[in-house]
This record gives structure tokens, C-alpha cells and sequence, in this order.
């Protein structure tokens, strides 16, 4: 394309035709993102799913050692969490820097919480001896041979969400220190708008997670 | 100034672009030197770095290959010992499959042709596919960290318990992968990306290249695949490292579980090999015949539809596993219907060729090698795929012969085929055709004497992954040895045209074969942003009834005084079809 | 063209054989035909049609209904065929005869040991009555193996931790060779084995003559074991190096170990690798071996010893 010099808006990538196009690439790019990270936990809950169809028994004792209170305080908070980084996406369609600030910082505090107590429950069955795999598991009060299947299921699966929450964490301070700079406005939110996709992804994996593993009775 | 009206609401203007044959202005001679390769975020040398890079890791794989040849020259150990063949077959799987025919296609030719092919600038994520060949090079590094260890041992397959308990350095190459995955995971999602958004005005999905069809198709596979590749890998790491007790069954799991795992993403991976492979064919049968492709829908959508069984069948490297019976007889059933559409791009091509102007190139050469080596991979699959004949020929050398075949045969003489039709293009030189004519005829014989042996020992019985082997084995497995010598030589002779091509080799015109194709209206090698203009398309990408000045339409600009009559009558002419066509 | 296909397969020794035969040869015919075709058009179309001008026109040929849905369905029926008759061949593969005669194949890094109804045991040998359904009964130590043999068209792999199968029904006596196809590291080349067939009559001699398992002195037994477990697929008796340490001299030897410390052969180190190989290898070897914990008794290891210490 040869009218280079037409005023390009500072965040239009020199690429794209123009903003409408780069945020429908953007946005789509996005989803197809998330639905590789599906499959990307669908292979843990299959290796769940054929656990558990294998071994019932073993899954109803073992998730006795969850604690489900704990696990239903994170889920408040995650929820908690997307509904604050939705009002962060409207606030910058309406052009309230502010209150997008304030949003990311909420949700960004939340995702804290969520972790700490995550840290937590893992440093108490750390603690009492459930640690993931065969060679390191030392917990005898379940009366199951393969007790160390489930938390390995268990560390795997929660440990890559808390991961998806530490980077979740990364990008949420990346769009505060850019809207502190002024960059988005309802002119151009693109990056919040996906950085909440991701965030709602997070969230619903969990909402998945604990039920399959703290609520099995 | 030509007006056109590409749907009911737009019109355009525009204007005829002739590409230039003298360039001053290319992609080579903008960004120069080696510190601003290194960071272009031009998809075009980002191809050419893939290129690169696959090249180098096919020299090393195909010289581990030579050397597993020639061990196998004897019936016992000529040259090497039993552990170091086992670690020169894994590495040689590994480094094909991984590093060479999984990013070949997609990542160098297609980075580099498909968003010119749609008319676009670059993909839609130029820095996240130059951080997709960075992470392809991280897995690389852990691949050779686990070289510099111990190696790997456990043949590309990675199969537990045997995995788990291998004194080699599993987890290093283990980890190669996974991190290699997110490379074609990010190319895929950008490819999609770019393919559905980046299309110039009047690129319909109707007149997407079949090359393009054949990329979005293959995406597709990437991004459902790769992901479950990645976690598979990711499980046996922690198996390996803290006994997980998921796939070793010393610890509760089960050894058939990491097969469905490793084949939901590895069969489909066949497809994400060879499927790029048949976009390459369209696009050459169709130039060098002069003529439309023949049923462009049954070939755009056979992909798709290979795409999508490909998904189903993973099982049927299962049959002598000890899956359940249940599952065998369905995975045999799809398996056969994952051959019709691959047998229809077959018939379809072959009758683009009838009444055609054919033109016995290079670039057709590889075509017409790939249509026979291709269509007997394609046959001795149904063979294995017939349960009963299976279960006698599963994991012999009948199997390597087959999945040589497909792959060697079918994606890597696509890439040759490939190579030589947009070598022009990419460097603005041709080559030596001769040269090139004569290393085609080494590969053909070479491959040949290599491989057809392999079929016969196979179904005889000989297995593979063998160190020694009996006596009445022993002609093939030397025929077999002499054949890959010759397509050794064959390939250094490539090497030879190819470089001398590059540095000494005379200037190619901007569309040396005559090429109605989007990518052959830039100038060669391409302008930075790959055309001067916006393209503008009217026609499909082989109507080649059409002039080509049609097919060298951008939008007008104001300040440029060339006006084009032709222009003006090829869209008066074409306006009333116009008008049920949306711009992309 | 028959003789062709019949050179590409063995002799088949087995009626479960003959309809993977049949489809063999079927798909291969099937194919030829297919392939020629193919060829014969590639290279029809390349002369009668090859490029006169630069500017040859072509005729515009988009597509053709009646073709592709030829050139779909043909193939498609043809591939029905294929599955049904490939499915009912596997299905008499599966399905064992009631009067078959059992053998417990027991596959290891590198070798098969053999068991008998009567407690006869070999190592790499299969002896199998002609004319008698045989149910080959595969479990493994280790890693994965596969059990396969060419001229009965049969192959399973043998799974650790589970029980699978394989049958067949030899028809003359003779012998046909066994391979293991799943790789499982150094040996797996090596790891072949035979099924001897023997008349009726002469199965059941061998078979009185072989019961009982091992029997004799301490150390009689424990050079029939070290046979029969396969000990010395990787061990020499007579000081030549293989894949581990050679047993020749070994007892009351010192040795290197990897670590750099040194070792007295004793009762105590030698039960210890038996059992726990992994614990302490001998330098310039590599930790390759199968623990024999659960598999052998402590009799067991201690005839093995008593045969050691004869081997000066």
C-alpha cells in the first residue's frame, strides 16, 4: 500500500488497513488462542476422566483431603475477579481511565488472594506429606495403593491454572502501567478487551476444576 | 480511472500494477544486515529463516539416516554399536518429524507465500511469528542440550514404561518439544488469524488459493492438536521426574493411556505435514498446465474434511496394543474414509492435467514424482489400515516404507516441488535447470531403490528399530543402503544448483512461468510490504482464460497519473458478476 | 504378478493366516491396478498435452459431478470391503478355540521365558504340539515387547501389568521365528525366539521330559535358572563382554562402581543386584537391568549364587 502518508492513528499497526480490521484480527486471534488452551486442559481432564472411570473409589477418599470451604472461597474470589475485569473492559469503552484503573487493581488484588490461598492449602498437604508423585508422596491417611495418582492429577491441574493466574497477573499490571499512561480510551481497548477474555478463561477452568476435584462425594 | 463495484455498497477504483522485472526495491535490500534479520518481523524473512533452519536440521537428520543405512550395510554391527544405532534412529525420527517436516511447509513457504498470496502486508501477528521461530529455536537448543547429555534412546514415539526408566536425557528433549509446540500453536493461530482477516479486496473464499486452503486447514490441525501434544509431553515429564503414576504401570498407570495421548496429537500431525504438501500441488499442476484446477471445491474441501477425520483415527497405531475391540473396529472403520478425500485430490489433480499445456519443469517434475510416490503411500495406508493385514505388518519395516512414502515422498517432494516453483520469487534468481533435472532423477531412483525393498522385507517379516537382523534379509537391507547414497547425492546436487543459483545465478523476470497466481504479481524478489499497492482480485487464482493484466489490479491511487483503459473494460465487463461478491 | 505378491509374504504355517493372505493380496492387486492407471494418465497427459506455445490456450474444465462422485464412492465401496473382510480376519484372530493348549509367555529385557502346564520352562524356545490350537498367553516384566510371528500372521504387544494374547494352530512340524517388534532398547534386535513344532507325540515326550521345572543340586539348579531367566543374554560365563558384567570370575572379585567406590562380590551385593540392580553399577556399565524383586525366591537367588562361585 502506497498512502503512506495518511494519519495513522499511534496504535494502528502498519499492516492492518485500519483499527476495525486490527481489532477483528486481534479479537479473533484471541479466541482461537483460547481454544487451544482448552484443549491444552482438555488433555488433563481426559487423564481425569479415565482416572476416575478406572479408580471411583479412589477419587470419593482422596478428595476428602481437599479442603472444599477454601476451594468455594476461591471460586467467590475468581468470580469476583471477572466480574471487576469486565467493568475494567467498560470502563475503557466508556473512556473512564479511572475507573479502569481501579478495576485492574481490584481484580489484580483478587487474583493475590486467590493465590495466597492457594499457597496455603498447597503448603499444608505439602506439610503432611502429600507431595505430587509416587517417589515424594509420604501421606498414609489414605487407604488407597494409588493415592499419589490423584494428587498428581490434583498438583498438575491446579498448578498449570495457578500458572495461568501468575501470568494473568503479569498482563493485568501490563495494562495498568499502559493505562496510566493514557494509551486506551473508547477509541482503543483492544489489549483490555483480550487480556479479559484470557482472564474469563482462567476463571472458568476453575469453576470446572473444583467441583471435579473437591466436591466428589 | 477505472471504477469497479466490488459488492452493492463498496466501489473501488482501480488501476493496472505491471510488476517491474528490475526492482530496486525488494525486501532483501531494505532491511540489511544480519542484526536486522534477526529482528524483522517481515513474514517474508522470517520464512526464509525457517528455511534456513529446516534446512540445517535436514542435513543433520539425513546424515543420521546415511549412517543408519550404512550400519545396516551387514546383518550384525558394522561400524556402531547396538545403543548408539538406538540413539541415531530416535534422533533421526525426532529431528524429521519435529524439526524438519512439521515446520517445512507452513512455517518457511508458507510464512513466506500466503500473505502474499492474499494480498496482505504480513500475517496478522508479525511479532508473534518472528517469537514463534525464537521458540522453535529454544526447543532446538533443548533438543541438543539432551544431545550433549546422554541423548535420547527411546525412539521418537517416546513410548512408557520404556521412557520413564531410559537412562537417557528424556526430560531434556521432552521439554524441547513442548516448547516447539507453542511454535506451531502460535504460527497456526496467526495463519487462521491472517487467513480469515488480512484478504485483499475481492479475495473471496471461493478465490483463495488452494495453497491457502491447504494452510487453514493445517492450522486448524495445529491449533487442536498441539495443545494435547503439549500436555502429553508435560505429563511424562513429571512422570519421568516425580513418578506421577499416570502412564508407568510400576506406578498405577498405564502405558496404552500415553499411546492415545501421543497418537491424539501425532496422527493428526501426519496430517499437519502433508496436508501443506497438497497446496503446494494445486498451485504447480495448475501453472504448469496452464489451467484451471479441477474441481476446486472438492479439493479445498477435501482438506478440511482430512482435517477433521484426521481427528478420528489416532487408534489406528493402536491395533496390537491392547486397546479395546470396540475401539480397533471403529478406529479401522475411519481410517478408510480418511482415504476417500486424499484419493479425490489425487483424481482432481490428475484431471487438471487432461487438455492442459503442460510444461515438464522442475517444479512439475516434483509433482509428477509426488503423485506416484505419493499415491503408493497413500495405497500400502489402506493396506494397513485392513485390520487382519495389520496386525502382521504393524511396527515391520512395511510400516517405515509407508510412512516413507507419505512423508518423504509425499510432503518432502511437495517442498521440493515447492521450492523450486517460488525459488524464483524468493531470490529473484533462477536456477540451473538441467542440474535440476538431473538431481530430480537421483531422488525418484534413489528413493525408489531405498524404499521399495523396505516393503518387501517388511511384509517378510523383518521388524523395525532392528540393530542386527537375520541373514535372508540382508539384499534388501543392501539395496535399501546403496538407495539412500544415491538420494544422498541427489540432495547435495540441490544444495549445489541452489547455492550457486543464489550467488551467481541469472535474474529471474517477476513471473518466470507465466503464473496467474496473486504471489507472481509482486516483483521478485518482493517489494518490503510485498506489493506497492493494495492488490485488487477479480478473478480465481487459476482462471487462466482470463489476461493476466486482470490479475495484476490495485487500487487506484489519486496521485498516480496511470490511468489503465484495460483496466476500465475488464471491470466494466466483469461488473455485473461483481455484484454478489462481498469484499473479504 | 501372484508370484510377486506370494514372494513378498513368508510361508504361511498357521490357518490364521490364510484370510490375512487373501486381503493382502487383494489390496495389493487392487493398488497395482490403481497405481498404473495413475501412472499410464501421468504420463498420456504429459506427452499428448505438453506445452506447443506460450501461448497455448487451455479449455476451461471446472469440474465435473458425475466424475467426482465416481472417483468417491468406487473407492469408498472398495474400502468397505477392505474393512469388512480385514475385521472378520482379526476376529478369528481374536477368537481363541476352546480346546486350545495354553503357554505362559513371560517377555523381558532381552528374551522370552517360556512355561508349561506341567512346569516345564524354557528360555527363547516355544515348543508347540502341530495340528493343536495354541494359546500363547503374554504378560511383561518391564517395558513393552511384542510378540510376533511372521509365518502365523500373529502379533500382540506384551504389556506390563496386564495379560494379552495371541493364538495360532501350527500346521507341520518345524520351526518358525519369533521377534519382538515394539522396541525396548539395546537388546531388542537380539531379543528372537523360536516356536518348535513338534508331532503330537513327540510334544508330549519333550513335555514329561522337561516338567517339573529346575531340579538337581544347588548349583545344577542354579545354572538351569541363570539359563532359564535369561541371565545370560547379558552376562557371559566365560569372560567376554556384554551388555552387563561377565559372571566369570565375578565372585569375590572387587569392583569399580560408577560412583567411584569399590565393592566386594559377596552373597549380599549379589542378591542386592539381583533384586535391586539400579543400587550399584559397575563402572562403564549402565543401569539397563529389570528388578527380579517379587519374581524369584530366595532359593532361587541362592542356587544362582552357589552357581556363581563355580564360575572361576
Amino acid at each position: 500500500m502506497s498512502n503512506h502518508s495518511q494519519a495513522h492513528p499511534a496504535h494502528l499497526q502498519h499492516h492492518f488497513v485500519d483499527s476495525d480490521q486490527q481489532f477483528d484480527a486481534a479479537k479473533m486471534g484471541m479466541w482461537v488462542f483460547i481454544v487451544n488452551e482448552i484443549l491444552f486442559f482438555g488433555g488433563l481432564f481426559c487423564a481425569y476422566i479415565v482416572f476416575r472411570a478406572w479408580y471411583p473409589d479412589l477419587f470419593t477418599q482422596a478428595a476428602t483431603e481437599l479442603n472444599t470451604v477454601w476451594g468455594a472461597v476461591n471460586t467467590l474470589v475468581l468470580i469476583g475477579s471477572s466480574l471487576t475485569v469486565a467493568m475494567a473492559i467498560r470502563s475503557a469503552q466508556k473512556n473512564q481511565i479511572k475507573g479502569l484503573q481501579i478495576n485492574l487493581l481490584i481484580t489484580i488484588a483478587l487474583a493475590c488472594v486467590f493465590l495466597l490461598i492457594k499457597y496455603f492449602e498447597y503448603s499444608h498437604k505439602l506439610h503432611i506429606g502429600i507431595w505430587p508423585g509416587a517417589e515424594l508422596y509420604t501421606y498414609e491417611g489414605i487407604d488407597h495403593p494409588l493415592a499419589h495418582v490423584f494428587f498428581s492429577i490434583y498438583y498438575v491441574m491446579t498448578g498449570i491454572h495457578a500458572i495461568h493466574i501468575i501470568v494473568g497477573i503479569g498482563l493485568m499490571i501490563w495494562i495498568y502501567i499502559r493505562a496510566k499512561k493514557n494509551e486506551f480510551g473508547s477509541e482503543y481497548y483492544t489489549p483490555v478487551e483480550m487480556v479479559g477474555l484470557y482472564w474469563h478463561l482462567v476463571d472458568v477452568i476453575w469453576i470446572f476444576l473444583f467441583p471435579l476435584l473437591y466436591l466428589i462425594e | 480511472m477505472a471504477t469497479a463495484e466490488v459488492s452493492n455498497k463498496k466501489t473501488l477504483k482501480v488501476q493496472r500494477f505491471k510488476p517491474s522485472d528490475n526492482p530496486s526495491n525488494t525486501y532483501l535490500t531494505d532491511e540489511k544486515g544480519v542484526w536486522a534479520w534477526m529482528t524483522t518481523v517481515d513474514h517474508k524473512k522470517i520464512g526464509i529463516m525457517y528455511l534456513v533452519a529446516v534446512a540445517i536440521f535436514f542435513a543433520v537428520g539425513g546424515a543420521l539416516a546415511l549412517l543408519l543405512r550404512t550400519e545396516l550395510m551387514t546383518p550384525a554391527k558394522t561400524f556402531i554399536e547396538a545403543d548408539t544405532y538406538n540413539q541415531l534412529f530416535t534422533l533421526h525420527g525426532a529431528i524429521m518429524v519435529f524439526f524438519v517436516l512439521v515446520p517445512s511447509i507452513p512455517a518457511a513457504l508458507g510464512n513466506f507465500i500466503m500473505p502474499m498470496q492474499l494480498g496482505a502486508k504480513d500475517v496478522a501477528f508479525p511479532k508473534l511469528n518472528l517469537a514463534s521461530f525464537y521458540i522453535y529455536v529454544a526447543g532446538a537448543i533443548f533438543t541438543f542440550i539432551a544431545l550433549a547429555q546422554h541423548g535420547l534412546d527411546t525412539g521418537w514415539t517416546f513410548y512408557t514404561p520404556y521412557s520413564t526408566e531410559s537412562s537417557s536425557s528424556v526430560i531434556w528433549v521432552t521439554m524441547g518439544v513442548f516448547i516447539l509446540g507453542f511454535s506451531s500453536i502460535l504460527t497456526g493461530t496467526n495463519f487462521i488469524t491472517t487467513i480469515h482477516k488480512m484478504r485483499a479486496p475481492g479475495i473471496t473464499w471461493g478465490k483463495l488459493p488452494l495453497n491457502v486452503w491447504a494452510l487453514y486447514a493445517t492450522s486448524i490441525i495445529q491449533v487442536l492438536a498441539t495443545p494435547v501434544l503439549a500436555i502429553t509431553v508435560l505429563l511424562l515429564t513429571m512422570e519421568r521426574w516425580l513418578g506421577f503414576g499416570i502412564f508407568d504401570p510400576a506406578l498405577g498407570g498405564d502405558p496404552v493411556l500415553f499411546q492415545h495421548f501421543f497418537w491424539f496429537y501425532s496422527h493428526p500431525a501426519v496430517y499437519i505435514m502433508i496436508v501443506p504438501g497438497f497446496g503446494i500441488i494445486s498451485e504447480v499442476i495448475s501453472t504448469f498446465s496452464k489451467k484451471t484446477v479441477f474441481g476446486y471445491w472438492a479439493i479445498a474441501l477435501s482438506s478440511l474434511a482430512i482435517a477433521f477425520i484426521g481427528f478420528l483415527v489416532w487408534g489406528h497405531h493402536m491395533f496390537t496394543s491392547g486397546q479395546s475391540a470396540v475401539a480397533t473396529t471403529v478406529f479401522s472403520f475411519l481410517t478408510f474414509l480418511v482415504g476417500i478425500p486424499t484419493g479425490i485430490k489425487i483424481f482432481n489433480w490428475i484431471a487438471t492435467l487432461y487438455k492442459g499445456s503442460i510444461k515438464m519443469d522442475t517444479p512439475m517434475i516434483y509433482v509428477f514424482i509426488f503423485l506416484f510416490l505419493f499415491s503408493i503411500g497413500g495405497f500400502t495406508g489402506i493396506m494397513l489400515g485392513a485390520l487382519s493385514v495389520d496386525i502382521h505388518l504393524h511396527d515391520t519395516y512395511y510400516v517405515v516404507a509407508h510412512f516413507h512414502y507419505v512423508m518423504m515422498g509425499g510432503t518432502l517432494i511437495a517442498l521440493l516441488a515447492g521450492l523450486h516453483f517460488w525459488w524464483p520469487k524468493m531470490t529473484g534468481k533462477l536456477y540451473n535447470e538441467k542440474l535440476a533435472k538431473i538431481a530430480s532423477v537421483f531422488i525418484f531412483v534413489g528413493f525408489n531403490v531405498t524404499f521399495l525393498p523396505q516393503f518387501v522385507m517388511g511384509a517378510q517379516g523383518m521388524p523395525r528399530r532392528y540393530y542386527n537382523y537375520v541373514d535372508q534379509f540382508t539384499a534388501f537391507h543392501q539395496t535399501s543402503t546403496i538407495g539412500s547414497y544415491l538420494l544422498g547425492v541427489g540432495f547435495l546436487i540441490i544444495l549445489y544448483y541452489l547455492m550457486h543459483s543464489l550467488f551467481k545465478g541469472a535474474k529471474s523476470p517477476a513471473n518466470p512461468w507465466g503464473s496467474r497466481g496473486l504471489e507472481w504479481q509482486a516483483t521478485s524478489p518482493p517489494d518490503f510490504h510485498n506489493f506497492d499497492h493494495t492488490p485488487v482480485v477479480i478473478h480465481g487464482p487459476y482462471d487462466y482464460h482470463q489476461p493476466m493484466e486482470e490479475f495484476q489490479l490495485g487500487l487506484a491511487v489519486d496521485t498516480n497519473g496511470h490511468d489503465s483503459e484495460t483496466a476500465k473494460e475488464v471491470v466494466d465487463k466483469e461488473r455485473e458478476q461483481w455484484k454478489n461478491y462481498s469484499l473479504g | 504378478m501372484d508370484r510377486l505378491f506370494e514372494f513378498m509374504l513368508p510361508e504361511a504355517k498357521s490357518p490364521t493366516a490364510d484370510s490375512t493372505d487373501a486381503l493382502f493380496h487383494f489390496i495389493n492387486e487392487v493398488s497395482l491396478v490403481l497405481l498404473i492407471g495413475i501412472t499410464i494418465a501421468l504420463i498420456y497427459f504429459a506427452i499428448k498435452y505438453r506445452r506447443r506455445s506460450e501461448d497455448d490456450e487451455t479449455p476451461v474444465i471446472t469440474h465435473n459431478n458425475t466424475l467426482e462422485i465416481t472417483w468417491s464412492v468406487v473407492p469408498l465401496l472398495i474400502c468397505f470391503v477392505i474393512f469388512g473382510w480385514g475385521y472378520t480376519g482379526w476376529l478369528n484372530l481374536k477368537s481363541v478355540p476352546d480346546n486350545a493348549y495354553e503357554i505362559q509367555v513371560n517377555g523381558f529385557k532381552w528374551g522370552w521365558n517360556v512355561k508349561y502346564d506341567n512346569g516345564a520352562q524354557t528360555l527363547n524356545e516355544i515348543h508347540v504340539p502341530e495340528g493343536r490350537p495354541v494359546k500363547i498367553v503374554l504378560q511383561s516384566s518391564d517395558v513393552l515387547h511384542s510378540f510376533f510371528v511372521p509365518d502365523y500372521r500373529v502379533k500382540h504387544d506384551v504389556v506390563p501389568g496386564r495379560y494379552t494374547y495371541v493364538w495360532f494352530e501350527a500346521e507341520e512340524a518345524g520351526e518358525s521365528i519369533v521377534f519382538c517388534t515394539e522396541y525396548c532398547g539395546t537388546g531388542h534386535s537380539d531379543m528372537l525366539a523360536k516356536v518348535i513344532v513338534h508331532t503330537e507325540e513327540d510334544f508330549q515326550t519333550w513335555l514329561e521330559k522337561n516338567g517339573g521345572g529346575v531340579s538337581g543340586t544347588p548349583v545344577e539348579q542354579g545354572e538351569q535358572l541363570v539359563q532359564l531367566q535369561g541371565c545370560t543374554t547379558c552376562h557371559s560365563d566365560d569372560g567376554s563382554r556384554l551388555i552387563g558384567p561377565s559372571f566369570k570370575g565375578l565372585w569375590g572379585s572387587e569392583e569399580t562402581l560408577t560412583d567411584g567406590s569399590t565393592v566386594t562380590v559377596d552373597e549380599n551385593y549379589l542378591r542386592e543386584s539381583i533384586l535391586n540392580p539400579g543400587a550399584k553399577i559397575v563402572e562403564s556399565y549402565d543401569n539397563v537391568m529389570t528388578p527380579y524383586e517379587g519374581r524369584i525366591s530366595d532359593d532361587e537367588i541362592t542356587n544362582i549364587i552357589e552357581y556363581l562361585k563355580t564360575l572361576k
